[in-house]
Order: C-alpha cells, then sequence, then structure tokens
C-alpha cells in the first residue's frame, strides 16, 4: 500500500454533509459509565470519508503529530476495506482507537482539513475511532512477525501512551521490551485519568493486550526509582531505557483549607473513581465521597472528566469554577458541550479564595471572587484579576482540585547524572527523547510537564527510533 | 501474586504475615512500607515493612484488623497469594550516630518501631525501648524489642504487665531522671504520637513519628496523604512516612483519617453480613 492514490471511480461527495454521531441521551447517561458517543455506522463512515478532497498536498497530515497518511486511509474506509484501513493507520499510530476518542483533532488534523475552510471540517477523528473498532471486533488482530532477536534489551519505565508506544515500536525492531509499571494496572493515565465514559477500559486492556501478544514483557507494581533505579537496570543488562512517566504530581490552590475532608486532587477522585472502581462501591472495597454540591475547580480537560464524573455520582450539582472567560477554557468543545448536556454548571470569572470546613473538618462552603481579565500580557496571555470587594461564599461538601500536574521527581531523583529542567521536568533532545545519561530517553509529559496522548505517543516514537539506532550503533 | 510464607496470630485482632516479594525484601530498609491490594475489588491499602530475610527472599508484615480489607488479610492463611505487593515506598529513616535513642512503640505500632530500633543498635546507638499496649494480649514484639535494645520498658493501660498507665509516663520519668536523649521514634496511634511529642517537646528533644495517612496510589500521584507538616504541605507516601512530630498537624490528620468512616462501616457490615461475623471475632 504505497505509492501515489488512484484516482477513485467516484470523486469526493462535496455536497455530503459532516456525519454526525449518535450520543446516549444525557438523561440517561448520566446514570451511568458507559461510553458517550456510538461511534459511526458504516454507512456514515462511507459517507463521512467519501466528503475527504484527498488534498495533493494534505496539510492534515502535517497537523497530526505522529503524520498519520489521512487521505489514504479515507481511501480505504471509502472504498470499504476498514481493515486496511486500520493497518493504515497503525503505519503510524499505535493506538487508533484511543486517539480516535481523545485527541484534539479540532485543533490538529481538522483544523486544518481544507473542507473546513468553507464549511465542516472531514471527521477525521471519528473515523479513526471507527476503524479502530471495526478492527477490534471484526478483524483477527494478529501480532505481526517480528525480525529475530537483536539482541538487546530495552526496559520502559510507564506504561502510558509513550511507553506503550515505544515498547510496540522497539518490540517491532526486534528488541526484547520490559515495561516497568508502578500500578497494578497497565495504562497510566488512559487507565487512572481518563474515565470509562470518555475512553472504555476494555479498549486500553485490547491494545495492552496486543503488545503482549507480540512478546512484550509487562511488570506490574514496580515503582523505578524504589524497587529498582534506572542505574540498576543499565546495570541488569538492559541495554537502553525509556523513560515515560508522565507528570503525576498533583498541583494544590495553597488557599487556606485545602486539606479539609471533602477536597481533592483530580488525580486522586478520578483514580479513585477509574483505576479503582469506586462508582462501584461497596462490590469495589474503595470508596469516593459522594456529597450533594461539588465544585471543581479549573478549566482543561481533568476539569471537565472530574466535573462529568461527579455529575454521575451526584446529580444534584456539579459546578466547574474557572478564573478566566469560557474563550479562555483550554478543555475541548465537545467535552464541555458533553458538560453542560449531563448538567454541569459552569462559573466563569471566578477564583477560589479559601475553603471553609465545619466542626468535624469537613468542607461545607468555599469563598469565591470574581475576577476580571487584565490586556494581554508579552505572552499574549491574559491574566485573571480578583476582583476587590467581590468576595462571596458558596455552599460546597465536595470540592475537586483540577489546575495541574508537576512531575515526579522519583526517577531523576534516584538516577545518576541526569539532567532535569525547570519544575523537574527530565531534559530530552525532542528529536531523539535522549536524556543527559548514556543510554536513557525520555518522552511525554516528563519531559514537557503536561501535554496530551498523541504528543506523548509521538515522542515514544521518535525515541524508539534513537533507541534502536543507539543500540544498534547506527 | 504474592504467596503468603507463614502466618503467626499476635492476637485476636492481630496477626504477622511473611510474604514473599524477593525484590522488596532485598531493597527495602527501616522505615519504608508496602501497599498491597488483596483482590481484584481490593482497595490499596499501605502498611509498613516489619522485617525482611533475603536468603528466604520475604517480607514481614503486621495488620490489626479494623476494617474490611484488614479483616480479610487477617482471615488468610499461609499459601493464600495476595494479588498485588508494591514498594519499598516512602523514604528510610535516617540512621545516624545519635547517642541515646528512646522507641516508643504503642499498640501494633511496635512492629514498625522494632526495624529501627535495630538499625539504630546496629549503627552504635545506646537504645532505650519504651512499648506499651492497652492489655498484656494486646502486646506484641517484646521479645524482638528486647534483642534490639539496651533497656526496655513496658507499659498496660490496664495495668496487667508492666508500668500500670501509659508510654507517655515513662518516657517522662527518662526525661525527668536527667538521662540524656538524643532523639526519640515513637510510632503508634495517632493520639499517642500526639501525646509523647508534648511530652519531649518542652525538652526540645528531636522526635521522629511515622504517619499512616489514607493512600491510594503510594508514589506521589494522588495527594490523598497529604498531611500539614510546619506550615507546609507534605505527602507522606514519597516525602515520609517519618517526619519531625513537634511539626506535624495531628489534629487534621485525625480528622482526615476519618474521611470514610461511614462507608468503611458500610463496607465492613456488608461483609459481615455476606460472610458472617469475622473469625477474629470468635477466635482468641
Amino acid at each position: 500500500m504505497t505509492g501515489p492514490i488512484k484516482p477513485e471511480k467516484h470523486g469526493p461527495k462535496k455536497d455530503m454533509p459532516r456525519q454526525k454521531m449518535k450520543e446516549q441521551d444525557p438523561l440517561e447517561r448520566i446514570a451511568n459509565f458507559y461510553e458517550v458517543p456510538y461511534g459511526f455506522s458504516e454507512d456514515q463512515a462511507l459517507n463521512e470519508a467519501a466528503r475527504c478532497l484527498r488534498c495533493k498536498d494534505p496539510k492534515c497530515v502535517a497537523g497530526c503529530p505522529v503524520n498519520v497518511n489521512i487521505p489514504w486511509f479515507m481511501k480505504l474506509v471509502a472504498e470499504g476495506r476498514f481493515l486496511d484501513a486500520a493497518k493504515k493507520i497503525k503505519e503510524n499510530s499505535l493506538l487508533p482507537a484511543v486517539c480516535g476518542r481523545v485527541c484534539r483533532q479540532e485543533d490538529q488534523c481538522e483544523k486544518l482539513c481544507l473542507r473546513g475552510k468553507k464549511g465542516k471540517p472531514v471527521s477525521i477523528g471519528n473515523l479513526e475511532r471507527f476503524v479502530a473498532d471495526y478492527e477490534r471486533e471484526y478483524g483477527e488482530i494478529q501480532a505481526p512477525e517480528l525480525p529475530k532477536w537483536t539482541g538487546k534489551k530495552i526496559a520502559v519505565v510507564g506504561s502510558g501512551p509513550a511507553g506503550l508506544t515505544a515498547a510496540g515500536d522497539l518490540i517491532k525492531m526486534g528488541h526484547k521490551v520490559t515495561i516497568f509499571e508502578a500500578l497494578h494496572e497497565p495504562g497510566g493515565v488512559l487507565m487512572y485519568g481518563i474515565p470509562e465514559f470518555r475512553l472504555p477500559k476494555k479498549i486500553v486492556e485490547a491494545e495492552i493486550e496486543y503488545l503482549a501478544k507480540m512478546g512484550v514483557e509487562i511488570v506490574l507494581n514496580a515503582v523505578i526509582g524504589k524497587l529498582h533505579t534506572v542505574d540498576e537496570l543499565l546495570e541488569k543488562g538492559f541495554d537502553a531505557v525509556f523513560v515515560g512517566t508522565g507528570a503525576g504530581l498533583p498541583v494544590f490552590t495553597k488557599i487556606p483549607g485545602e486539606n479539609l475532608v471533602g477536597v481533592y486532587s483530580a488525580n486522586e477522585y478520578l483514580t479513585r473513581v477509574n483505576l479503582m472502581r469506586a462508582y462501584k462501591f461497596p462490590e469495589y472495597d474503595t470508596p469516593v465521597l459522594r456529597g450533594r454540591k461539588i465544585a471543581v475547580i479549573g478549566g482543561g480537560n481533568t476539569a471537565l472528566d472530574s466535573a462529568r464524573t461527579a455529575i454521575r455520582l451526584c446529580p444534584e450539582e456539579v459546578t466547574v469554577i474557572y478564573r478566566r472567560s469560557s474563550e479562555e477554557m483550554p478543555a475541548r468543545t465537545e467535552e464541555v458541550r458533553h458538560g453542560g448536556e449531563e448538567g454541569v454548571k459552569f462559573m466563569f470569572l471566578t477564583a477560589p479564595v479559601r475553603f471553609i470546613g465545619d466542626r468535624n473538618g469537613r468542607l461545607e462552603a468555599m469563598e469565591l471572587v470574581r475576577t476580571e481579565l487584565s490586556s494581554p500580557d508579552e505572552t499574549g496571555r491574559r491574566r485573571a484579576v480578583p476582583v476587590a470587594g467581590s468576595e462571596f461564599r458558596v455552599e460546597v461538601d465536595i470540592a475537586i482540585i483540577a489546575i495541574g500536574n508537576d512531575v515526579n521527581p522519583l526517577i531523576s531523583a534516584t538516577t545518576s547524572d541526569i539532567s532535569t529542567g525547570r519544575c523537574g521536568t527530565i531534559t530530552a533532545d525532542p528529536a531523539t527523547g535522549m536524556t543527559s545519561k548514556k543510554g536513557v530517553f525520555a518522552g511525554g509529559d516528563i519531559v514537557r510537564g503536561g501535554a496530551t496522548v498523541i504528543l506523548a505517543m509521538g515522542d515514544g516514537r521518535r525515541a524508539a527510533s534513537a533507541i534502536h539506532n543507539y543500540v544498534t550503533g547506527k | 501474586m504474592f504467596e503468603i510464607t507463614e502466618k503467626v496470630r499476635l492476637s485476636h485482632t492481630v496477626a504477622l504475615f511473611r510474604i514473599k516479594a524477593p525484590g522488596i525484601a532485598v531493597k527495602r530498609k527501616a522505615g519504608q512500607f508496602v501497599i498491597l491490594r488483596l483482590n481484584k475489588h481490593g482497595e490499596r491499602i499501605p502498611l509498613t515493612i516489619v522485617d525482611s530475610d533475603t536468603t528466604e527472599g520475604t517480607i514481614t508484615i503486621i495488620v490489626q484488623e479494623v476494617g474490611k480489607t484488614t479483616g480479610m488479610l487477617g482471615a488468610m492463611e499461609k499459601g493464600d497469594s495476595i494479588l498485588d505487593v508494591v514498594g519499598p515506598l516512602g523514604r528510610p529513616t535516617e540512621i545516624e550516630r545519635f547517642g541515646t535513642c528512646v522507641c516508643v512503640g504503642g499498640g501494633i505500632g511496635t512492629a514498625p518501631v522494632y526495624p529501627i530500633a535495630k538499625a539504630l543498635k546496629e549503627a552504635g546507638n545506646k537504645v532505650i525501648s519504651v512499648i506499651g499496649a492497652r492489655s498484656k494480649d494486646l502486646l506484641t514484639y517484646e521479645k524482638e524489642m528486647e534483642g534490639a535494645s539496651d533497656q526496655i520498658f513496658v507499659a498496660t493501660d490496664d495495668g496487667s504487665y508492666g508500668h500500670h498507665g501509659f508510654v507517655t509516663q515513662i518516657v517522662q520519668r527518662l526525661i525527668d531522671e536527667g538521662s540524656p536523649l538524643n532523639i526519640v521514634f515513637a510510632i503508634g496511634p495517632l493520639p499517642m504520637m500526639r501525646a509523647v511529642c508534648d511530652v519531649t517537646r518542652p525538652h526540645a528533644i528531636r522526635t521522629i513519628v511515622s504517619l499512616n495517612p489514607v493512600m491510594v496510589d503510594g508514589t506521589g500521584m494522588c495527594g490523598a496523604c497529604r498531611v500539614t507538616i510546619g506550615g507546609k504541605n507534605r505527602f507522606v507516601c514519597v516525602d515520609g512516612p517519618e517526619f519531625d512530630g513537634h511539626e506535624v498537624d495531628f489534629e487534621e490528620l485525625i480528622r482526615r483519617n476519618r474521611s470514610y468512616f461511614n462507608e468503611e462501616k458500610m463496607a465492613l457490615e456488608e461483609l459481615t453480613y455476606h460472610e458472617g461475623p469475622r473469625c477474629y471475632e470468635r477466635a482468641g
């Protein structure tokens, strides 16, 4: 499947409207954790793929951090060759079922789609999801034939998107790969962070199973920096180490009352619900406080994930409190829309001042303050400035803080000769992932300090090819 | 899976387990802990590593049956397996040549203070141990502590053994007798550790306590275990578990440890409903 795209019997269907994915009714879905969009039907996929103009100079490909050959895969979908289309994507992306769901297509491939100039762009993300789901359901996902073992062993630390991608690529290049995961389930943020209703866990499990089928060894409950250090991995016979441990250190607001019972970091709240299945308590042993009035602080995807999780556990009142306006909100439009449909309220231009507790140290209220936006600074960002005297009090019994993550210093603190940047990120060459320590490569949020699944995957891919060159002496 | 190679019942609610975990056994140092999860539906709970045997490849933990998970663990036997054991987590105890050290253990806190006493002794310190429990049958690790100490004092709340009263009274007496105490390590229930800190504070005797808050991942990812230390927010799982006791906000920690009081009660009631009263309530 290489070479130029042959002309099709029927040209692109210019009049075809962008296909809409069916979704679970909001009133129904707030009572469950099932996925919200149902996915395209085969007809919808054919219609949508027919909208692609097969541009000679496809801007969409340049907009994709892993450069999936989008026009090729569109053509294959339009011809009904769904399994071939899935294979085509997998040449560049290890996790299409995941990326089709959680990638910010509206800011990447779809943003640059020519059809978007006059009307709506091709629904690339939904089609990616469709073919990946189709393959999982109908295709025989066979482990590809692997080249002869090169005699090299690679350790991958962390099983999130960066680590999984690196592992997948490295094993296909003929190396032995062992993934070390600190938690009891592999998948990293895909398992503990992103909720079931946005990314069903069985999809992540299937992707990991595929890696295991190819021969990737996955060691769970292995905290690198504690059980083994990176130095020890190199001494124990690994020829190279890829570090993809993510940015998993929650940032708190540092305002009074933050340690009251009922105040959660988004990481804790989501980990309890997603990884530990607290939404099924007491069938599962880990509890999460349900509450009546929930405030989520922050405006990113994690804030929306928390709010939408909360409304499923406590349908009474969930409010997202964001210090800037809806314009500046970093969360995906789709997430905000889904949240709104489900009854999540939004309070913009508002910042928390303090958490107020009752006699037993449980959260009962919050003091908030109105903010206004300053004129844009040199970076173009508008700061949120509190308006003096505008403080007010709201009743809140659960607060979820979703204002970002720092990187976990565990690896950098226990690895010799590894350089770190500001905020403790590991310094790595953007083109190769190579760190200051010989044989150690890094990628994803541990280097970027908080980015996206697809960027982490891109890092994993680049590092894998650099590791291959390094261990084979190229 | 991590196999239980030995179980010893220490009292009707306390049991000791040796668990096959060779990697952790080699790496662990005094003061560190593991997080374990019994089964697929289980929660993750932190437990201090009391001892390890590198030839056998085992670690020793002690569990007091207070809720559903600890109750289920207490009902497990030799040959059973625990699904997940992760560690060693937390920072090890800072062992130095301090001079005279007092190791205070309350209730099952005596077990985790034992590896510290042992390490202090090996480092050439004079170790005075003060251990206590509500009554004689709840006293654990007396023999082991004896072996690791130059001097040992025992207290029971009900006077059934040793000094009739609290460990704090013995610590106070040691201070009053004027013997120079360079450092105190205290592990036990939060009110006990707070009380020890209250006794040592006026004399500015450095007092290290080991905290056991609610945790989820144990690697710094969730912040469930945060506690105010000297006015700053710290994570017990990665910054601790040991801290300068004079700086710990015990009130806050006690409140935070009660976060899931209702849920824990419900889980335990449900377990009792399905499986009948736990065996530990009948045994002993």
